[in-house]
């Protein structure tokens, strides 16, 4: 155990904030401000906080880290665990960066019940940190469910018009998702007494140490993949994702695609996969299926859309299909990818909803046709935007990239023909993206309502910079991250590749084809070689 | 000095005291003169729940019929939380409602009175006594506002099929006297398991009219016609009372009389059961969805949480049992708290039973809004709120019995509860503020009461450890 407990401050910190800002009493007028900065305040110290983390993790294991351990509920072998590895610890860290700049962003917009609302971001951040960092499964569905009430609050209180329709339509399909995988953890922990002798476990590790019976997998695996194909969301489970972002305020959105939408496939590769490989590898060309069919689909619902918000919320699943992909073909590369492929879509979707926010701001109306040469207008702000835009399609040298890029070279090294079609929805992403971009802001402003706009203000700098530097950093500086994802990346990777013969006999045929896409087919000495030679390739961005 | 043969009677003794206290000082009250009879009640019910704390462990038996052994008095203390919480949250609604006040306080400890004796009884006619005595002051309390009609509507409806329902009940235990030639518990269990192999048609007969009357009490599809109806009618804060303590007691006789004396014939009356369970979970859920008076809304509510309460009785494993009883707790503070905040909020004028009535409530009562807010989500089952645990433990302990149809179909319904409590919530957060008469403080015991309560719902979810030991322990010493 830690001697400072780290990863318990880091998750109660906000917490703890969150009841202060409550119990400030509120009075009208000029308090919103303070309420504001004090949540603001909280927020900085949690990131200075993901930092120092960050700072202090070895990144040469692949073990968790900062380890805590408290019995909590012992008859049941319930703990307080939490720890962090290689995976959680940027997740965690790209929490810490999105909330104080969703707070930020909010400054203006938010009006009514200030408090209310910047304690319910603070829980939500709690509750996120929370999830990422859970190393006990009934700990983990805590906060997973936890999470969903400020959620529905932001999005229901300080939301758009059908908000209610959107955030009750956003709790029930989540809930409706992660109830079935409540019945499969405690199948799991009933699975763990059944193995061990009657002591139940609910315990990641000691989990992880079972072998679960091959028609449990499958049931257990379905379970935990529902729940969070919904949160992803994959296709055809996406439906909640589209109404959610537009009616959320823009601080919810950008919390809601930069983090929420990540815990499901964070749940994918840290709880699904490896505690069921079997079952994993039986439906990863299922899930995979489903991932790509979302890329394409994502990318055309995309450039039909007439509402800037709902084209980037339609992205984001084709981006987050990119994620499951990689995920499913279970290589080094490909979990790599995906991992960036998160912090990526934290950031540069993040630094879209923000974005859009701020023309919505100016003008209450996010429709594509109401713009129109913004650039002579706003030159600032359509400079970020286009940075921002960017990073999201994936330009070389910038964060997107190195995500994509990973990610299909893993999954051509699985399965080229999903690799083939995704790789569309690169292509297709330039298209909707660039069209949106340059319908807003080229051309010459034909709408007189946009001729007194006003430029960026010194606190929309604030927020939009740091987007913007973390976007060119990680696109010029990816080994930063992936080093150390590393140990812990091919740690999921050696236990995907135990004892599945089914997987192995599929895969065999495909080895030739796949070694032809890898610029470095002689590096073929990984720390999984022993099973198959496929997979312990060192991975060309991770240098 | 006492006999120790009462040992096991003396919380029952204490209760019922404090009921006739109240008779007392209402009769001897001046006219105009204010007495704090709900204060003699709460005195009571503090030495039943200390005499129970004493008596914990110790398997006292009173008359060979009463045993108060740590699962009959582990739900003694439950009802007593529950008694304690609604002379709490009462004053001001008695003084609103005009409600005799003496006759309220009396009538209510007699219940609860009934109501320990029916979890601690082992002979099915100490059983049904006890039942008859709390169904009684129950149909009084049901209408005691005479002047309103639904108040006596509901009273009567009640009071008829809550008669029929005893009379099948009756019936249940005249038979099986005819079988086992004796109605103490234990008795009826040994001789059921000396015929377990085939059991005779009489002995399901008299096993399904014991049913039918446990069915009508904790208010199971398809004998819960009554429910809505006599909660609406019911003055609010009596409708909380109803149900959770006449569910705690009914579920505690229910345990009994079937994981005990009937179980030998688990296999035929656990297929029953369980059908019981799916259609309570999914008639109350689907029908709660589609009310818009908030009282017959938390009284579907009730009926689905009838239903969760069957799943952990199917289950019938060491988990199960402790959940029932754990979930039994839960579960009352949560709705008591629901009942009394809806109760409290309204007034003589506007009762705030429509669930239009909560539009914007947080603009005008934001504490009073977060609490109802916390009980709607601890019924929902959320964390970091006792409701998620209790239905974690029940759902666990069908999952271990290899229920998994009945832990889905549960978790599912529960989903689709939370939508329907999430519409009050809706309505009190997010449908804008809106311009009414300007609220007025609530009486500082109820707030504190409630306060207690919410305090109670988050420390049990958060460290139910304690607890969860406790039930499982409590359970141990019967089965």
């Amino acid at each position: 155990m830690a001697v400072v407990p780290m990863l318990s401050m880091l998750i109660a910190l906000p917490l703890v904030g969150a009841v202060l800002l409550l119990l400030i009493r509120h009075r009208e007028g000029g308090h919103d401000r303070v309420v504001h900065r004090v949540a603001l305040g909280i927020s900085l110290v949690e990131f200075l906080g993901t930092l120092w983390l960050w700072a202090r993790f070895d990144p040469r294991l692949a073990d968790f880290q900062f380890v805590e351990r408290i019995e909590w509920i012992p008859s049941f072998g319930i703990q307080y665990a939490v720890g962090v590895d290689g995976i959680s610890l940027f997740l965690v860290v790209l929490t810490g960066f999105l909330t104080p700049l969703a707070l930020l962003c909010s400054w203006e917009s938010v009006h009514q019940k200030v408090s209310a609302f910047c304690a319910f971001m603070l829980a939500l951040e709690s509750a996120m940190i929370g999830v990422f960092l859970s190393l006990d499964m009934f700990l983990f569905y805590v906060f997973w469910d936890a999470m969903l009430i400020p959620m529905y609050f932001l999005i229901g209180v300080w939301g758009y018009e059908r908000r209610v329709y959107a955030t009750v339509k956003f709790i029930l399909y989540t809930m409706a998702g992660s109830v079935l995988m409540l019945v499969a953890i405690i199948g799991l922990a009933y699975t763990h007494a059944a193995a061990t002798g009657g002591v139940y476990s609910f315990s990641y590790e000691a989990l992880l140490q079972i072998s679960v019976p091959q028609h449990l997998q499958f049931w257990f695996f379905l379970a935990f993949a529902l729940a969070f194909a919904i949160k992803v969301p994959l296709f055809p489970f996406h439906t909640w994702l589209p109404d959610a972002h537009v009616e959320a305020p823009t601080a919810g959105s950008v919390i809601l695609a930069g983090v929420l939408l990540k815990m499901g496939t964070y749940g994918l590769l840290r709880f699904a996969f490896p505690l069921f490989p079997d079952a994993a590898t039986y439906f990863a060309p299922y899930l995979a299926t489903l991932a790509v069919v979302g890329i394409v689909y994502g990318a055309l619902v995309s450039m039909v859309q007439p509402d800037m918000k709902k084209l980037v919320a339609y992205s984001s699943v084709s981006h987050l299909g990119f994620v499951v992909l990689g995920l499913c073909a279970m290589n080094v590369q490909g979990l790599q990818g995906s991992v960036y492929q998160m912090l990526n879509h934290g950031v540069s979707t993040g630094g879209l909803f923000v974005i859009v926010g701020m023309l919505s701001d100016r003008r209450h109306t996010r429709l594509i046709s109401e713009f129109g040469g913004l650039k002579h207008v706003m030159p600032k702000l359509v400079a970020a935007f286009f940075v921002v835009t960017l990073s999201s399609i994936g330009l070389p040298g910038l964060n997107g990239f190195v995500g994509e890029f990973l990610i299909l070279l893993g999954a051509f090294r699985w399965d080229p023909r999903f690799a083939t079609v995704a790789a569309t929805g690169v292509i297709l992403s330039a298209v909707y993206m660039l069209w949106m971009f340059q319908r807003v802001n080229y051309g010459t402003v034909t709408n007189p309502k946009n001729e007194g706009l006003k430029d960026l203000s010194v606190r929309e700098r604030w927020v939009i910079t740091p987007i913007i530097v973390m976007a060119i950093v990680m696109g010029i500086a990816p080994s930063v991250f992936l080093n150390p994802m590393r140990p812990a990346i091919d740690r999921v990777v050696a236990r995907m590749a135990e004892g599945q013969p089914g997987r192995l006999v599929k895969l065999a045929p495909a080895v030739p084809k796949g070694s032809q896409g890898v610029a470095r087919p002689a590096a073929a000495v990984g720390p999984v070689s022993t099973n198959s030679d496929n997979r312990g390739l060192t991975p060309i961005a991770g240098r | 000095m006492m006999s120790p043969a009462l040992n096991a009677v003396i919380p029952i003794i204490c209760v019922t005291l404090a009921g006739l206290t109240c008779m007392l000082a209402e009769a001897f009250r001046a006219r105009g003169e204010r007495l704090p009879i709900g204060g003699l009640g709460i005195i009571g019910l503090v030495g039943a729940g200390v005499s129970s704390v004493l008596l914990w462990g110790r398997h006292a038996e009173s008359f060979g019929v009463v045993v108060a052994d740590d699962f009959g008095l582990f739900v003694g203390l439950v009802l007593i939380v529950i008694g304690i919480l609604t002379i709490a949250f009462s004053p001001s609604l008695i003084e609103r409602d005009n409600l005799p006040q003496g006759e309220y306080y009396a009538l209510l400890l007699f219940a609860i009175a009934g109501m320990m004796l029916m979890a601690v009884a082992t002979d099915l006619v100490i059983i049904f006594l006890a039942l008859e005595v709390f169904s009684l002051s129950i149909y009084v309390l049901t209408g005691m506002r005479r002047e309103v009609f639904a108040s006596t509507e509901a009273a009567f409806k009640y009071f008829l099929l809550g008669g029929f329902s005893s009379a099948l009940f009756l019936y249940g235990i005249a038979l099986t006297y005819g079988i086992v030639h004796s109605t103490r518990l234990d008795r009826i269990g040994t001789a059921m398991a000396a015929q377990s192999d085939a059991a005779s048609p009489l002995v399901l007969v008299a096993m399904g009219l014991l049913l039918v009357g446990f069915a009508f009490k904790v208010s199971a599809v398809p004998f819960h016609m009554w429910t809505p109806d006599a909660y609406e009618g019911a003055p609010t804060i009596v409708a909380g009372f109803m149900s959770t303590a006449v569910k705690a007691a009914a579920f505690a006789a229910f345990v009994r009389v079937f994981l005990s004396a009937l179980d030998p014939l688990r296999a035929d009356w656990i297929p029953v059961v369980w059908a019981l369970a799916i259609c309570t979970m999914i008639l109350g859920t689907v029908v709660g969805v589609a009310q818009s008076n908030i009282k017959r809304m938390l009284a579907y509510s009730s009926i689905a949480h009838a239903g969760y309460l069957l799943v952990a009785l199917v289950a019938g494993n060491s988990s199960g049992k402790a959940s029932i009883l754990f979930y039994l707790l839960v579960y009352a503070i949560t709705n008591l708290g629901a009942f009394a905040l809806i109760a409290l909020l309204g007034t003589r004028e506007a009762p705030l039973e429509q669930l239009d009535a909560y539009k914007g409530l947080w603009y005008s009562r934001p504490v009073a809004s977060f609490l109802l807010t916390v009980f709607l989500l601890s019924l929902g089952g959320f964390p970091p709120t006792a409701g998620f645990v209790a239905k974690w433990y029940v759902f666990t302990a069908a999952v271990t019995a290899g229920q998994y149809t009945l832990a889905i179909v549960g978790l599912l319904t529960s989903v689709v509860s939370v939508f329907f409590y999430l519409r009050v919530v809706v309505l009190m957060y997010m449908s804008g503020q809106v311009e009414g008469p300007a609220a007025t403080a609530l009486p500082r015991t109820a707030m504190a009461a409630l306060v207690a309560s919410v305090l109670a719902l988050f420390y049990l979810g958060v460290m139910p450890a304690r607890l969860l030991d406790l039930a499982a322990a409590s359970i141990s010493t019967i089965f």
